[in-house]
């Protein structure tokens, strides 16, 4: 499986409703963030936890925000970040 | 364990020691589950009470003095740091640690830098190397707090960084765990490994707190 993004890419997490074992927080829905690295491909755990196989397998990445992108009223310095580990299949081009 | 238990019934009861707090009861339905599944699997001999109890026995007794061999290894052994942040599955060969099908992510501070761990969806850990997580660990206050206003759940857990140094947020949501390698002290040079262990706690191990100084060692 070829990963679709690499590191420092720009990409926006997709804003969708969906119910289930989704491991995508709200609060990082439809922000925007940088690709940190690719981890590698893995079960998909929106099926996995079901008792289904997780195929086919997503690719993960880790996504660094910056706090003031997901926090409005972030107080802390413009450089505090967040990093969170998202499956291909929650990202868009930015 | 906490030995502080509320066995009194206070639906809008909160501490005021945040981010400590008690969670609401947990729902009865789950617990029901367990115990049916459980005693179903005993009486049809798949496993039995006495493996279930030695399985649970083996989960609460590991803790974090893995961890704190991990790190000072790392403190001491420049190779065997390149490989733990960069390769971390044949540096926790070494040790004897196997996390599949998780993968170990190791942050490092710096200067610069501070991380700090927190699942945000559930309680994820880095169980085999640190344990059982600490209570406050999958309350709700620290894993919606930690995210959203992390310096002041670290000052809240006496931590105080000055606003040069960037704060880190790691939410540890799928299949990674983290495990924070936390900056070897000044005035520890020419220590040994296991000397430097004695300052490495769990909760500088999870990024809410520094290692101890090189004065409270043994402490």
């Amino acid at each position: 499986m070829e990963p679709k993004y690499k590191p420092g890419d720009k990409v926006r997490i997709l804003q969708r409703n969906q119910p289930g074992h989704v491991r995508t927080p709200i609060y990082v829905r439809g922000k925007t963030g940088i690709i940190e690295r690719i981890v590698g491909s893995f079960p998909n755990p929106e099926t996995l936890a079901y008792g289904d196989t997780g195929l086919p397998y997503k690719m993960l990445y880790r996504v660094n925000f910056r706090q003031a992108e997901l926090w409005d009223d972030y107080d802390g310095p413009a450089d505090d970040t967040l990093e969170i580990e998202i499956y291909e299949h929650w990202l868009a081009p930015a | 364990m906490s030995e502080h238990h509320h066995d009194h019934d206070h639906p809008t009861h909160t501490h005021d020691g945040k981010p400590i707090q008690e969670d609401p009861l947990p729902p009865l339905e789950a617990q029901i589950l367990e115990t049916s599944v459980r005693e179903l699997l005993i009486e049809k001999g798949v496993v039995s009470a006495d493996e279930i109890r030695r399985a649970i026995e083996a989960m609460e007794t590991r803790g974090e003095a893995l961890g704190a061999k991990i790190v000072a290894r790392a403190w001491t052994d420049p190779d065997f740091k390149e490989k733990l942040l960069h390769n971390s599955d044949d540096a926790l060969m070494e040790f004897g640690i196997n996390m599949s099908p998780m993968e170990l992510c190791v942050v490092e501070n710096t200067d610069d830098v501070h991380n700090m761990v927190v699942c945000t969806l559930c309680s994820c850990y880095p169980r085999p190397i640190l344990g059982i997580p600490p209570a406050w660990y999958k309350r709700r206050d620290y894993r919606a707090r930690a995210v959203r206003e992390p310096r002041a759940v670290l000052k809240e857990f006496g931590t105080e960084l000055p606003d040069g140094k960037q704060v880190r947020v790691h939410d540890s949501n799928a299949d990674l765990r983290y495990l924070v390698l936390p900056k070897r002290p000044e005035g520890t040079e020419g220590w040994s490994a296991e000397q430097l262990e004695e300052l490495i706690t769990r909760d500088s191990m999870i990024g809410v707190s520094d290692v101890l100084a090189p004065s409270e060692a043994g402490s």
